[in-house]
């Protein structure tokens, strides 16, 4: 935490958890597809599911799926935004008891078929926390670079992965398995300190018994330092 | 260099080196943002800028919030300000709080000072010393950059959420922090700051957030006029000499203290308070059953 997040962030209102954090939640979804969406199915669950027309949440989602920003000045305006888009959408309001109270289930499509679903808490003041992604435990925040690596659960996986990372000169900051069974597919969420070149993520495609690599990388502009 | 745990030591620290609040504030975070202190500076800046934007977009007598509830009280004051008991200066603050605020809460864009829900008490405090006591614009983003250290350590060893501190840590915690940065642009010492701080943060300790409809609007935005005037009291008291008996470090530590004993009905849950009184139940059965 530093005084830019005690002055600020610049947002649009009314409420940095619902508000603020509800676009985040939206931008990480869209960063994550890594490609133009075209639908999106939204379950709100606890306080979101009951205050989301007043709060805005609804608004700041849709924003945030189009790539705003939750200070863009056009971030009210989104629903009609993505009806000229074309962009479809449908809000559903679910129970998930287990669940932190703002919680969002987000699944959203690209033209191509190729699909995404994340599951984020807004855990206060505009920040977020994915909890799970594709059905499978995740945790980070989306504020460092982060890399989402769905593997093969191999012996050795790990231990390539993160050497190849070394020999970057990459940190890691901080790292996640998901490994819902011995064997099967398996997911590491692994966020840096500093920009990871891409032949390095070159490198980690082609690894054997790695699915795939998505690297989110958190711009200076994600701090709302702007 | 400050770890921003306790007010005391940053004071202790501006005044070993020789600084007020701001300028250590800015030497310290410009360093650990990797960035210069123009940068940081110029940063701070574009926030003002945001703040006085606000302010004026909320000054609109047809200001309405997506629920309907709230907007046009800040228009009201404004009209009424030259008549105002408290003088110029007094009304011009609450309006520029309640216009922030009201804006906020139709969707506008602010800057969350700490928080979205608290975010008309400093540019109320801050924009009426520019526009009526002439207080050069730099100076003015140094006194953020103060605001914005005691905020830091009100977070760290308190909290600034109203869903674990009830309002005490929102509202509070803004007008504690208004207090420093009047103080010091009004040229007091960092002591005189600190004093400020603890009897703006006393004078709100206990409040509770009971929004009615779970909605940052009722009591919210008014809460946001009363927070810039105990910041503005405190910082006479504090300028006139007078000590808080209390140090601002106890009073942030029990602020922290009295927000975990709140029962959970009273910490932005909407189900106690002003919330859960007839008129905050029919409110809320108004505007969700209209959706």
């Amino acid at each position: 935490m530093n005084v830019l997040d005690i002055i600020g962030p610049v947002m649009i209102g009314p409420s940095s958890s619902h508000t603020a954090g509800a676009c985040r939640i939206g931008y990480i979804t869209r960063k994550l597809l890594a490609q133009e969406p075209v639908s999106a199915e939204i379950d709100l669950a606890g306080s979101f599911a009951k205050t989301y027309r007043g709060h805005g949440t609804d608004r700041a989602i849709v924003a945030g799926i189009l790539g705003m920003r939750p200070d863009d000045l056009r971030l009210p305006n989104s629903l009609e935004i993505a009806r000229e888009q074309g962009f479809v959408y449908r809000f559903r309001t679910v129970s998930l008891p287990r669940c932190h109270p703002n919680t969002a289930i987000i699944r959203l499509k690209a033209a191509d078929g190729t699909s995404v679903e994340v599951e984020a808490a807004s855990i206060g003041g505009g920040n977020v926390l994915v909890t799970r992604l594709n059905g499978m435990e995740s945790a980070f925040a989306g504020q460092c670079d982060t890399l989402i690596i769905p593997h093969r659960d191999t012996p050795g996986v790990i231990a390539t992965v993160s050497q190849i990372l070394s020999f970057s000169g990459t940190n890691i900051g901080n790292f996640k398995l998901s490994r819902p069974a011995k064997g099967r597919l398996a997911m590491m969420t692994i966020e840096v300190d500093s920009l990871v070149p891409q032949e390095t993520i070159r490198a980690l495609r082609a690894l054997p018994n790695v699915e795939n690599v998505v690297y989110l990388q958190a711009k200076p502009e994600d701090d709302g330092h702007a | 260099m400050p770890d921003y745990r306790s007010v005391a030591e940053l004071a202790q620290c501006a005044a070993e080196r020789g600084l007020t609040l701001g300028r250590l504030v800015l030497a310290d975070q410009a360093a650990q943002m990797e960035m210069t202190e123009e940068e940081l500076l110029g940063i701070i800046d574009r926030r003002l800028t945001v703040m006085e934007e606000s302010a004026a977009n909320g000054l609109r007598e047809d200001l309405r919030s997506h629920s309907g509830l709230t907007g046009g009280d800040a228009w009201r004051m404004h009209m009424n300000g030259d008549k105002a008991l408290s003088g110029a200066f007094c009304a011009r603050a609450m309006a520029v709080a309640l216009a922030v605020a009201e804006y906020n809460a139709a969707m506008g864009r602010i800057v969350a000072s700490p928080t979205a829900g608290s975010c008309g008490i400093l540019p109320g405090a801050l924009l009426p010393m520019m526009e009526l006591h002439g207080a050069p614009r730099q100076q003015v983003c140094l006194a953020l950059l103060c605001a914005g250290g005691i905020g830091l350590v009100i977070a760290q060893q308190a909290t600034i959420a109203g869903a674990e501190g009830g309002c005490q840590a929102e509202c509070g915690a803004a007008a504690a922090m208004a207090a420093a940065a009047l103080v010091e642009l009004s040229g007091g010492t960092p002591e005189m700051c600190l004093h400020a701080v603890a009897m703006a943060l006393k004078n709100q300790l206990g409040l509770v957030c009971d929004p009615v409809a779970g909605l940052v609007e009722v009591p919210c935005i008014k809460r946001n006029a009363g927070g810039v005037m105990c910041a503005i009291a405190a910082a006479d008291l504090a300028l006139a000499g007078i000590r808080s008996v209390i140090p601002a470090d106890e009073v942030i530590l029990a602020m922290g203290e009295v927000g975990a004993a709140l029962p959970c009905a009273l910490r932005e849950t909407a189900q106690g308070g002003l919330a859960a009184t007839p008129t905050g139940l029919r409110l809320a059965e108004e505007i969700f059953g209209r959706e």
